[in-house]
This record gives C-alpha cells, sequence and structure tokens, in this order.
C-alpha cells in the first residue's frame, strides 16, 4: 500500500489538476502510466452538472444518478412504498411504448437501465455501447419524464412487490434487518420499509406514483457520475437533451431528524428457526463530521475488518460462534448509524451478544492498539482502487462523492484524511462513537441463554 | 448493508441464476496461456483500467471428489486453508493481505475449490509467495478442526437450514442425481460435517493440492511476461504429484418423473421450479449445450421471454418466472425453470399454465426470431463482461476446472452466432422432458398443522 501511494503522489506531481470554467480536470489515482484517470466537472449549457471520467479502453458507457431527498423517507403517511413502486415501473413503458415495446427496445439495443429507491435517495443506472448511446439516453429521458404508468404494469409491479414482502416474511435476516428500524424510528419514516407494507403497497395509485415523479425527481437533487466512452463536449448535450425537461426543483420536503428511540435492549422475535439472527447497533456520526475518519479506523478495528476484525477474531476464528460478524458505519441523511450483525445457533445468542458487549466496551475504553491503527489505515487507504473494478462501480463512487459533498479532489486526498487519524483521535472518537449502554439488538429465531440484564 | 461474510460458498448448481454468458473469448478478456515445467496450467488476462490485479489459484477438486461418507470435506479444507503454514501463522494469511490494502476469499463448488486475492499491482509478488507456500506446507490441528466445523456448521444453518428455499433446492438435487456425487450439498450433510477430522482432510489435501492439478489466473495490470517470471519463481519449484485424473460415479439415464414438495411454517411465498438433467459444454449430448443457453434467454432470459410473457404479463398468474442452464460443470447440467404464483393464485393452476408452455415449447420449438434477438443480446453482453477487471479470471478459472479450454472460452460468442432455430428446438426436444427432471414445489404449511404434528410425535 505504501508503494501505491507513492505511486498516486506521484500522478498527482505529473499532472496537477487544472481547473477550467465548465470542466475541471482532477487527476485520481491511479496508474503511473498514459491512461491515468481524471475527474472532469461538465457542466451542460442548461446549468447541468455531471462528473465525468473518459474511458476509451472499450465502446460502453455507464452513467450512475441520484436524486437526493427521494428515496422511501419521502413516502407520505400511509403511502409507504411509494418511491419503492416508482422504481419497479419506469422502464414498463413511456412516451408513446407501453411496457413490452420499452423493455424490447431495451434488449434489443442491450441497453442496462435501471431505478431503485434507497431510504434517503432514488437512484438510477445506465450502461450501454457507444452505438447506443444516443438512443439509451433518449430512453432514459423518456423513462424520467414521460413514464406512462399503465394499469396492466402497474398491476403487475405491484403484485411482484406483494410477493416479495411475502418472501421477505420468511427470511430471517430482512425480519431481522426491518424490525431494528421498526423498534427505533417508531414515529419516522425510516422506520417504515423502503418496500412498504401489504396494506400501503396495495393502496398505492397511479396518480401516487405520478405526483412522485413530478415533485421528487427535479434538477435541483440530481447528482450524476458518468464513466465510458465520450466526452465532455458530447455529454454536455446530452445532459440537457435528457435531465434538461425534469423540473427545475424538487417540491419543498421537511423530515425530521431523528435517533433511535427506543432503549438499549435485547427485542425477541419468536421464529421457527435453528438459528438466531442478531442485529445490532446505536447512532452513528454523519458523513461531514470531522471525526468520520477516525470512525472510519475505529470500526474497522472493531467489526469492519472482515476477517480480521476484533469481533470476527472472537466470535469466529476464536469460538466458532458464527460465520460471519460486522459492523458498519451507516450515515443516513436524518439519523447517523452504526450497525451490525450476526447469525448464531439459538442455544449460543446470549454468549454471543455478551462477547459483542464487551469488545463494544473494551474498544471504548482503550480504543484501537497501535498496529490496529497502522493496520487499519494502511487497509483503508489502500484498498480504495479495488472499488473501481468497472465503469458503472467509478461512476457510482463520483456520485457517493457528490453526494456527501466531498469535493472533486476527495480521491487524490481521501489518503491524507485518514492517514491523519492520530492514536489519539482513535481513542477520543471509540469514546465518542461507541456506547454499549445504547446498543439496541433485534434476535430472530429461538434463542436461549439471553442474560437477564440483556433483556 | 456491508458485512463481508466470506470464506464463501459458491451457489450448488447456478439454479435460477439468469442465464449469463458464463464466458466470452480471447478478444474480450484477451487471455494467454502457457504451462510451467510441473504442469501448473497458466493464464493472463490483462486489463490495465487500474493498478490492481486479482491473483487466483483453482484446484481440480470440489465436494464431487469427496470420499463417501465424507460431505463437505472439500469446503471444510477450504476454510483451513487459512489455517497457516510454518511460514505464515493462523489467520495471518487475511491479515497480511489487509495490511497491504487487499481483499481475499475462497469458494468451493463440487468440481472446483479457488483462492483469490485482489491487492495492488506491486504486491502480486507477495501474495504468490503465500499461495504457493500453502499449495505444500499446510499446518492445522485438531482444535482448528473443531473450531472451523462450528463456524461451517453455522454457515449451513444461516444459508440452508434458515432458508426453505434452499433447503429444497438441496433436497431436490438429492432427488436429481441418483448416484453421482453431485446429489450432495458443497457443504456437506450436517452430520458429516460434524464428524470430519483432521487426519482424513490432511490427507485429501496431500491427494489433491498440487501443481499439476491446479491452474493459476491472474487478472488486470500484469502482463504475460511478469506473471511468467513470478509463477516460475513461486510455483515452479513445487514438485507434480502425479495427480490422478478425476473419475466419478456414472449416472443412469434418467427414466422417472420425480417431485419433491417442501411444506413449511416459514413459507409466505410459494414456488415452483423444475431442473431437467442437461449435457454440458464436454459431456453428454455436448452439442446441445450452446442452443440450450439460446433456449433459455428465448424462454426465460428477461421481461420479454415467453415464460415471463405468458405467465406474468399475459395470463397473470405469476409474479416472477424465467430459465437458467449450467453448462459449465464437470459431469452432467441442468436446465431450469421456475416461476412464483401472483398472491392469491393457487399453485396447480400456475402449474397447469407452465408445464402447458413447457410443452408447447417442446413439441412446437421456439419463434425463430426470438431466437436472434436472445442472440444479439448474449453476444453484446459480452462486451459488457470484458469491462469489469476480476469476470475474465472467474470465468477463466472456473471453464478450465470443469473440463473447457482457453480456446472454448474465447470462440463463445461464435458458438453462439452459430447456433439456429432448428438447434433450439432439438436441445428443447432432447431436454426438456419430464422424466429428466425433478419437479419441486414450495408450499406453506399452516401453523395449527405444523403443531398437531408434533403432537402427533410426542
Amino acid at each position: 500500500m505504501i508503494a501505491l501511494t507513492a505511486v498516486l503522489r506521484r500522478c498527482r506531481r505529473a499532472l496537477p489538476a487544472v481547473a477550467l470554467p465548465a470542466v475541471a480536470l482532477v487527476v485520481l489515482l491511479l496508474p503511473a502510466r498514459a491512461d491515468a484517470i481524471e475527474v472532469q466537472r461538465v457542466v451542460s449549457d442548461a446549468g447541468i452538472e455531471a462528473w465525468l471520467v473518459e474511458d476509451r479502453s472499450l465502446p460502453i458507457l455507464a452513467l450512475e444518478a441520484i436524486f437526493r431527498d427521494a428515496g422511501a423517507v419521502t413516502d407520505p403517511e400511509g403511502k409507504a412504498g411509494r418511491a419503492y413502486m416508482v422504481g419497479g415501473l419506469l422502464n414498463e413503458g413511456a412516451g408513446d411504448m407501453d411496457a413490452l415495446t420499452f423493455q424490447r427496445r431495451l434488449e434489443d439495443l442491450a441497453v442496462h437501465m435501471g431505478f431503485d429507491a434507497g431510504r434517503d435517495s432514488f437512484q438510477v443506472s445506465l450502461k450501454t455501447l457507444t452505438e447506443n448511446r444516443d438512443e439509451a439516453f433518449r430512453l432514459l429521458r423518456l423513462a424520467l419524464t414521460e413514464p406512462r404508468f399503465d394499469a396492466q404494469p402497474v398491476e403487475r409491479v405491484r403484485s411482484q412487490i406483494q410477493a416479495g414482502l411475502a418472501r421477505d416474511l420468511q427470511d430471517p435476516r430482512t425480519i431481522a434487518w426491518r424490525a431494528w428500524f421498526e423498534t427505533q424510528f417508531p414515529d419516522h419514516p425510516y422506520g417504515t420499509p423502503v418496500k412498504g407494507t401489504p396494506e400501503s403497497v396495495a393502496a398505492l395509485t397511479a396518480d401516487d406514483l405520478r405526483a412522485f415523479v413530478t415533485e421528487r425527481l427535479a434538477r435541483g437533487n440530481l447528482i450524476l457520475g458518468v464513466v465510458g466512452d465520450i466526452d465532455a463536449a458530447a455529454l454536455k448535450a446530452l445532459l440537457d437533451e435528457t435531465f434538461g425537461a425534469l423540473p427545475t426543483r424538487p417540491a419543498p420536503l421537511d423530515i425530521a431528524e431523528a435517533g433511535p428511540a427506543a432503549p438499549a435492549a435485547v427485542t425477541v422475535r419468536e421464529f421457527p428457526v435453528p438459528q438466531s439472527t442478531v442485529v445490532f447497533g446505536h447512532r452513528g456520526l454523519s458523513r461531514d463530521d470531522p471525526d468520520f475518519y477516525a470512525a472510519m479506523v475505529v470500526n474497522y478495528v472493531l467489526g469492519g475488518g472482515g476477517f480480521t476484525s476484533r469481533l470476527m477474531e472472537e466470535v469466529r476464528e476464536k469460538r466458532g460462534l458464527a460465520y460471519g460478524i460486522g459492523t458498519s458505519l451507516r450515515p443516513l441523511d436524518h439519523a447517523p448509524l452504526m450497525l451490525g450483525s450476526v447469525a448464531t445457533r439459538n442455544d449460543r445468542v446470549g454468549e454471543t451478544i455478551d462477547i459483542l458487549r464487551q469488545e463494544w466496551a473494551r474498544m471504548r475504553e482503550q480504543g484501537p492498539t497501535p498496529e490496529e491503527l497502522t493496520a487499519a489505515t494502511t487497509y483503508l487507504v489502500g484498498s480504495f482502487p479495488l472499488e473501481l473494478t468497472s465503469t458503472s462501480a467509478i461512476a457510482g463512487m463520483l456520485t457517493a462523492i457528490q453526494r456527501h459533498g466531498l469535493g472533486i479532489d476527495y480521491i487524490d486526498r481521501r489518503a491524507s484524511y485518514i492517514e491523519a487519524v492520530t492514536a489519539d483521535d482513535a481513542r477520543r472518537v471509540a469514546e465518542r462513537l461507541l456506547r454499549p449502554e445504547h446498543l439496541a439488538a433485534v434476535v430472530v429465531g429461538e434463542p436461549s441463554g439471553l442474560s437477564p440484564a440483556a433483556n | 448493508m456491508n458485512i463481508v461474510l466470506a470464506r464463501l460458498l459458491a451457489p450448488i448448481l447456478v439454479l435460477g441464476v439468469l442465464a449469463a454468458p458464463a464466458a466470452a473469448r480471447a478478444e474480450v478478456y484477451g487471455a494467454e496461456t502457457f504451462t510451467l515445467d510441473n504442469g501448473m496450467q497458466v493464464v493472463v488476462v490483462s486489463n490495465h483500467r487500474v493498478p490492481v490485479v486479482t491473483h487466483m489459484v483453482w484446484y481440480r477438486v470440489g465436494a464431487a471428489d469427496e470420499p463417501p461418507g465424507h460431505t463437505g470435506m472439500a469446503h471444510l479444507l477450504e476454510h483451513l486453508m487459512f489455517k497457516g503454514t510454518e511460514e505464515v501463522a493462523p489467520g495471518e494469511f487475511s491479515r497480511r493481505v489487509a495490511e497491504i490494502g487487499g481483499r481475499d476469499n475462497a469458494f468451493t463448488s463440487h468440481d472446483f475449490t479457488a483462492y483469490y486475492q485482489t491487492v495492488a499491482k506491486q504486491h502480486l509478488d507477495m501474495v504468490m509467495r503465500m499461495e504457493a507456500d500453502r499449495m505444500t506446507n499446510l499446518l492445522f490441528e485438531d482444535e482448528h478442526v473443531r473450531t472451523e466445523r462450528q463456524v461451517v456448521l453455522e454457515e449451513r444453518r444461516q444459508r440452508t437450514d434458515n432458508n426453505p428455499s434452499a433447503l429444497l433446492g438441496e433436497r431436490a438435487n438429492a432427488v436429481m442425481f441418483h448416484n453421482h456425487p453431485y446429489r450432495t450439498p458443497v457443504i456437506g450433510w450436517a452430520g458429516e460435517v460434524a464428524t470430519l477430522e483432521r487426519d482424513t482432510l490432511m490427507a485429501f489435501y496431500r491427494r489433491h493440492y498440487a501443481p499439476d492439478n491446479a491452474i493459476l489466473v491472474v487478472s488486470g495490470d500484469v502482463t504475460t511476461d511478469e506473471v511468467r517470471a513470478l509463477a516460475e519463481e513461486h510455483y515452479g519449484p513445487i514438485p507434480a504429484r502425479q495427480v490422478a485424473a478425476r473419475a466419478r460415479p456414472v449416472e443412469p439415464e434418467p427414466v422417472v418423473e420425480r417431485r419433491v414438495v417442501l411444506r413449511h411454517p416459514q413459507v409466505q411465498q410459494p414456488s415452483w421450479s423444475r431442473r431437467y438433467l442437461a449435457p454440458t459444454y464436454t459431456t453428454g449430448a455436448s452439442e446441445h449445450a450452446h442452443a440450450l443457453e439460446v433456449l433459455s434467454e428465448v424462454i426465460g432470459g428477461g421481461t420479454t421471454s415467453q415464460l415471463y410473457r405468458r405467465l406474468v404479463v399475459e395470463e397473470e398468474l405469476a409474479a416472477g418466472a424465467g430459465a437458467g442452464y449450467s453448462p459449465e460443470q464437470l459431469d452432467y447440467g441442468t436446465f431450469y425453470v421456475w416461476a412464483s404464483p401472483r398472491p392469491g393464485v393457487d399453485m396447480e393452476a400456475l402449474e397447469a399454465a407452465v408445464t402447458d408452455e413447457l410443452e408447447a415449447i417442446r413439441r412446437n420449438g421456439v419463434d425463430a426470431a426470438e431466437v436472434e434477438r436472445a442472440k444479439t443480446r448474449l453476444r453484446a453482453n459480452v462486451i459488457y463482461a470484458r469491462d469489469s477487471t476480476s469476470r475474465g479470471a472467474f470465468a477463466l478459472g472456473r471453464a478450465l476446472t470443469t473440463g473447457s479450454t482457453v480456446e472454448d472460452v474465447e470462440t463463445w460468442p461464435e458458438s453462439i452466432a452459430a447456433v439456429t432455430p432448428e438447434d433450439v428446438d432439438a436441445a428443447a426436444r432432447a431436454v426438456l422432458a419430464e422424466h429428466r427432471a425433478v419437479t419441486a414445489l414450495l408450499l406453506p404449511r399452516p401453523q395449527d398443522v405444523a403443531a398437531d404434528d408434533q403432537e402427533a410425535l410426542r
């Protein structure tokens, strides 16, 4: 990793950032060779911005887009699942094409177009061969601005979501995650499943779906990342053609900030399976918190580091209690969280949760060791290029950086943020972040051995 | 939630997976291959987008090579491969890879066991040294076996015992094969996993882990010359063991229709599926293999496919429907069709419609224009496969451990292009016969019935 950092820094010196009026170039990490990756800020004549990484190695193009404040959190009272259902329907007929015609067009041109609602945002993915690029963008424009919501596809997708909800009820993992959010956010949209409930999905109408498109999909909350076989000039034109017809701003929205509400407790949902699934967590740090990078280090050492984390060592490697255990920071827009999960046989649940609490407390009290801090830093810095596995993956990273306001030079600076975390920072932030007394767990299964104190 | 749960286990027969092109061609991956003096084949797939490499070693051994009564052995051994050598302490392998910002893992199927690391290119030497070391110098103790058996049993509960759909798939598979070891689950039967011992595991390791039974695949920002030099240095000195070619029990020609039903209190969403015994790229009536890939795409490859249109769109009986085919198996393949009912639709009605459609396909064949569309899609997707920095390594490793060659992988688009509508019809007639198939139903079981059964047992 140290050598890789050196490569990156060499790149940076060789190709310094150049700022242009509409097209800002920033050199990213990467190869000390001619094809160094650059991020360009492209702004169209109408003012639509996209970040672009030109990559001519293949005749393909990937676009990732996020509409902020357009996820399930915006579902109105009684209309849970609205954003998710729109996600299933935007490529099911638009403009003068019915669902079958639209889907056939996508398939025949090998255009991959997908939509998905998360808790906070609505995501768009497009991948196309260069030769079909203009048509792919035209189809995307139609999907975003002229979706039809014909009765037949609406009923079909409704039935598919209902079948999915039924399937979720047979999966202990999904039940546990859902129950955790339900118990922690009883009075907030985060407490309701992204997919909605059987009742709310049954009640959604085509007008509800149209209202979502009109109110939530706008230029003002749109974030774009594009990677592949296109230059800035061509992209500028496509941006206006594709997104120019969207409303300027989304409708006003008022989502309350929220924190996990329920007191620390172990909540059991009885379910007839041989292994219990445990989901646990408490408040985390928001993405713009100055301590976020130190929190990343602490999380990595405690439970985020795959095979090398303390929890994995104690729970899996030493005791064989589980196939895996992991934690992650999840900075939702309105509630930063730190969450984790583990699955263990029913009669070992108590022991597993006890270990979890002990490790939580030990990290809070002592922080990572110097060796752990070094290992975490080198991993978090060095593993970053491993994410860049495809044009879509790079495009997704470009949108994530914009979403969190990290700056166009983030990729270049990221290592320095992580390397700046000192042992004192890590200890201080471990104490700030980790609150064993706030740790709330949901157990789905038929657990035994839970200590009375834990309940 | 990004929780890494690893030493993952490859799905047993790639059932229900869309008919993705399992492989692509030389112009796609640009694979180059050579063989070391000790018989270890080496494959290099260059992709210079980011300064990262994926280093994989694939062994030609999997769950179908386990001795009787020792199911789960190949997979448990895969876990134990992380327990160290003289040079590398238990758990140290993954720790060292993480310390250089890399990732590592492993997976097991019926036909292969594979280990991989993805690292910055300058660390290829280091991971290759460690991988070569554990090819011959593995050490593990009874206590490691005891702990890791528990880990695997938790893995089994998580994947299978807690999941009625997976449980049914496992049992349908056991009914599918009368004699061939594809009948056993890769993860093993719980009662046998619990009794696996150090000495038999070590003997299994010594018998199968050798350079002449392994394939090195390196993809990413690297050249063939660089890989050759490193491979000769690290793997070159390991002596061959003259590992015998695999000879497995032979499956008799299928003659009986089979049906398995799981009524489970956990089930909320029923489903119907049927798996047919099918040829592969290299075994059985392999001339049908590419036509079966096209057939799978035509009848079940997406939302405009024949099954989806009829069952989901037109008759409004199903919430979903599709087909899949796994041609990359060493001995036998599976052609798979599935459907799940819309809420309120009963299973008999759905099953009647699916079987009616399958019979129509078998009898009347498929639409020639749809064959052309499917072929176009399959070939267009090859270019996307090339976009991924690691997919080529997976495709080639899988091909080479299941009887195919690099050349087969490279000529895949031509093979698909050559498929005619008549070929597809002939493949459908050859494979879509009920006596070749196991039909599996996943159904709910009302809680009170389950309680009555419990009562009756007492």
